[in-house]
């Protein structure tokens, strides 16, 4: 690479802006599920009273805790993005995205905000109505969010009910803009997406409580839970999917040429398996095909007709093999899935589901498989919108703010890449920690949690003053 | 097509307005909660100042996405030249409030490295807090434009002005902080934040001084717009009222009133900010571009306003209904986990 792409602004903005939001969907793509999963299992302890269910949801709690502060603060750097490395984007589409950012403030986050306060500190001090009303209010506000920054994405991916004027659009519908024809695919299959991220976490946590064999109860809870709402999720997950390919065949072509790695269009198209795309030779090394597979499901038909890269000129194509690879990816991990939830089926019905070690032990391994497919689907998603920031109107480098240079989007690019390194590999460690406590009904820190005969972590002796006043007032005796 | 029933740039600005000043009033007090928290070595006291503002202070913070958004959505002419132009003073806020804002959770959970996390806290809250103070000397000052981008520097921020402004931000926060905390803390706590009170407050007067003095000597429209009949007699009473409040704010600091320095506090922080929009008023990108050249399309403010105008009192509400669940003096056990 030479030293100009090195302090290219273009460029450089560009890695920032995949820098602070590949980080940042990790958080939505867990809260989003843990809210609506601690809302029901509020809903089911007021329900039923069984102390199982609460002791579930204080245990959530906690993890929700940490990651949706750490939410919160990676999600205030997004928008202020638009405007430090965006600026041209934001001049010229404000007037039709502005107030589906703006409803996205006023309807989601005062609401996840104000209720997450009482969620987390409110249990001692309201009825138990209103604390599960808060729950229920925290998981709608995730929801909402979903849904305004999905209907931005979709607009930009396929713009409807705008006009342009000198070079900047403007709304002519704002049901068209809100409801363009990628909106409720896209919507769909990100929620269920998020959804099951959150389950596979949920089986991966039962799992390793039931290894250790500490909360039996609660274990074989989670883990029954978890399972019967993946049986549904996951098959209509890969549904959902296949819905919003063949919207994108419908409204981003390219993109889906890209997806499948399809150089030649035609009738009868091969699916492709394995490939390296080459994006100068336009062709794939290495390529294991399938004759007329892909028409098959591309549009299911047999002989339907599919557009190849090379019916696009070359300026108008993403980079190929980011975006074949990130498919690959995604797709791979929701069969992962699938076979995942089936061996769990085989295992329930011959009664051995809670105590198949290296069953549980791979569940343990799943846990993360739904962010990597959420970073593998985002990816195929923004990647494929290349070269444009409005897909097919305006181009990623004409969007970037002109009076940067590459020395301040490199200086502030080293400093979001020393902050999120320090900030979440910690709190990866402090969900272990409140994970390895396990879902105890009382403070987790001041005990000693004994794991297998001998404590889990080394007992920190602090003399009762130097422990949080929580802690210290409510005087434990260990 | 007719023209519009009400002037809605008009109603946008208040609204834009109104939601700045909530985001610098309510993240404002527990800004300076967190840096009175530095200030405070005695950990019993650290855990109370804490527990403090937990429950409210995310809440706080989302008034900074609001204004955020509302000048995206409202003027974005504005946002497209302004914040290009504090590149940095924006990165090292944004960073600063996500140690902050980390340091709630991680300093409880993360025991074995409670001192960065509380210095974490501390200090997040004080450069956030400084970034914003140049972040408004900056604004005051004006930016390089040429059509409808900024042409600047990305260090032209960088000025004596701006620092100044800076520092007295803090020391603004500060005041902010101690007033909230005198309103729920009792006993040796409160006598301590009412002495950091009086510390605080005379570096604003001596901060509100120099923005006062310095933007009419540097700016002569700004000069005009204040000093000449009849403008005088109508504008004189911000001033005045400001002096006013100063010296409630320090009596209030030296007696056994609970809840009168935050409000005084708050009454300051009204008399500066009304001040400043008359000195910049019509303008949203000083010196250049008015709140009617950067407003959004007519269509564009109509329709979110509809949803505002419905949402903002629920909201407010709601907001409510969350500090009259914390109300009262903090109780030593509040925390959750």
């Amino acid at each position: 690479m030479s030293t100009d792409r090195l302090l290219d602004p273009l460029i450089l903005s560009r890695l920032q802006f995949v820098w602070v939001v590949a980080w940042h969907i990790l958080l939505p793509a867990f809260t989003v599920g843990i809210a609506s999963y601690i809302a029901m299992l509020e809903g089911l302890h007021a329900w039923t009273k069984n102390p199982v269910y609460l002791r579930i949801s204080k245990f959530w709690i906690r993890v929700f805790a940490v990651t949706f502060g750490m939410g919160v603060v990676s999600g205030i750097v997004m928008p202020f993005q638009f405007g430090t490395n965006w600026s041209r984007f934001t001049d010229a589409v404000s007037n039709v995205v502005g107030p589906l950012f703006a409803y996205e403030g006023l309807t989601a986050f005062f609401l996840e905000a104000a209720f997450l306060g009482v969620l987390l500190f409110g249990r001692k001090l309201v009825p138990p109505w209103a604390h599960f009303i808060a729950a229920s209010m925290v998981a709608l506000g995730t929801l909402l969010s979903t849904f305004w920054i999905l209907a931005v994405n979709s607009w930009m991916q396929t713009p409807r009910g705008y006009t342009v004027v000198d070079g900047r659009f403007f709304p002519a519908s704002w049901v068209d803009i809100i409801f363009s024809p990628s909106f409720p695919y896209r919507l769909a299959h990100v929620v269920s997406g998020f959804y099951v991220t959150t389950a596979f976490v949920v089986l991966a946590v039962a799992a390793y409580t039931l290894r250790k064999g500490r909360f039996p109860d609660e274990g074989r809870v989670m883990m029954r839970m978890a399972l019967g709402f993946l049986t549904l999720f996951v098959p209509l997950q890969i549904v959902l999917g296949d819905m919003h390919g063949l919207n994108t065949l419908e409204h981003q072509p390219a993109k889906l040429a890209a997806m499948e790695g399809l150089w030649e269009g035609g009738q009868g198209v091969p699916a492709s398996l394995f490939g390296f795309p080459d994006q100068k030779a336009e062709t794939n090394h290495f390529e294991i095909t399938v004759p007329k597979l892909g028409s098959l499901y591309l549009t299911h038909h047999w002989d339907g007709a599919v557009k190849g890269l090379k019916d696009f000129p070359a300026d108008q194509r993403p980079p190929v093999i980011v975006v074949y690879w990130a498919f690959r990816v995604m797709v791979g991990a929701g069969l992962a899935m699938l076979a995942i939830v089936g061996v769990g089926w085989l295992l329930r019905w011959s009664g051995r589901l809670y105590t198949t070690e290296w069953y549980l032990r791979g569940l343990q391994w799943a846990g993360p498989l739904g962010f990597i497919a959420v970073l593998a689907g985002w990816t195929t998603t923004e990647v494929g919108r290349q070269p444009w920031t409005v897909y097919g109107l305006m181009r990623t480098a004409d969007s970037v703010t002109p009076s940067l240079t590459g020395g301040d989007v490199i200086l502030s690019l080293l400093m979001y890449m020393a902050v999120y390194l320090l900030i979440y590999p910690t709190g990866l460690l402090l969900l272990r920690r409140i994970v390895r406590n396990g879902p105890l009904d009382h403070d987790a820190e001041n005990d000693t949690p004994v794991e297998s005969g001998r404590p889990a972590q080394p007992v920190v002796a602090l003399p009762l003053a130097q422990l949080p006043e929580g802690h210290a007032a409510e005087g434990h005796t260990p | 097509m007719n023209g519009p029933m009400l002037d809605l740039v008009g109603v946008w600005t208040v609204i834009l307005g109104a939601g700045v000043f909530f985001y610098v009033l309510l993240d404002g007090f527990d800004l300076g909660v967190g840096m009175l928290y530095g200030l405070n070595p005695d950990s019993t006291s650290r855990g109370i100042i804490m527990n403090s503002i937990a429950p409210i202070w995310d809440g706080n913070e989302t008034w900074l996405i609001l204004g955020g958004l509302a000048l995206l959505a409202a003027f974005p002419l504005a946002f497209a030249i302004i914040i290009p132009a504090l590149y940095f003073p924006v990165l090292l806020m944004l960073l600063a409030l996500i140690f902050r804002g980390v340091a709630f959770e991680f300093r409880f959970k993360d025991k074995e490295h409670r001192g960065f996390w509380d210095n974490a806290f501390a200090y997040g809250s004080a450069v956030a807090t400084f970034a914003q103070g140049t972040v408004l000397g900056a604004f005051i000052q004006g930016f390089q434009v040429e059509g409808r981008q900024f042409t600047g520097g990305s260090f032209d921020w960088l000025t004596p002005f701006s620092v100044m402004t800076g520092v007295a931000l803090m020391a603004g926060y500060t005041l902010l902080g101690a007033g909230w905390l005198i309103l729920k803390t009792e006993g040796g706590l409160q006598d301590w934040a009412r002495v950091q009170g009086r510390r605080a407050l005379i570096l604003v007067l001596v901060g509100i001084g120099i923005v006062s003095l310095w933007t009419p000597y540097a700016q002569p429209d700004i000069a005009q717009r204040w000093f000449t009949w009849p403008n005088i007699v109508f504008l004189a009473p911000v001033p005045l009222a400001s002096a006013v409040l100063a010296w409630a704010t320090w009596r209030s600091l030296g007696r056994d009133h609970h809840a009168w320095p935050f409000v005084y506090g708050i009454g300051l922080f009204i008399t500066a900010y009304l001040g400043l929009a008359i000195s910049l008023w019509p303008n949203i990108v000083p010196h250049r571009y008015s709140l009617w050249d950067a407003a959004s399309s007519e269509s564009t403010q109509a329709f979110l306003l509809v949803g505002t105008l419905f949402l903002l009192p629920i909201i407010l509400l709601y907001s409510g209904w969350s500090y009259w669940v914390f109300r009262g003096k903090v109780k030593a056990d509040a925390g959750y986990h």
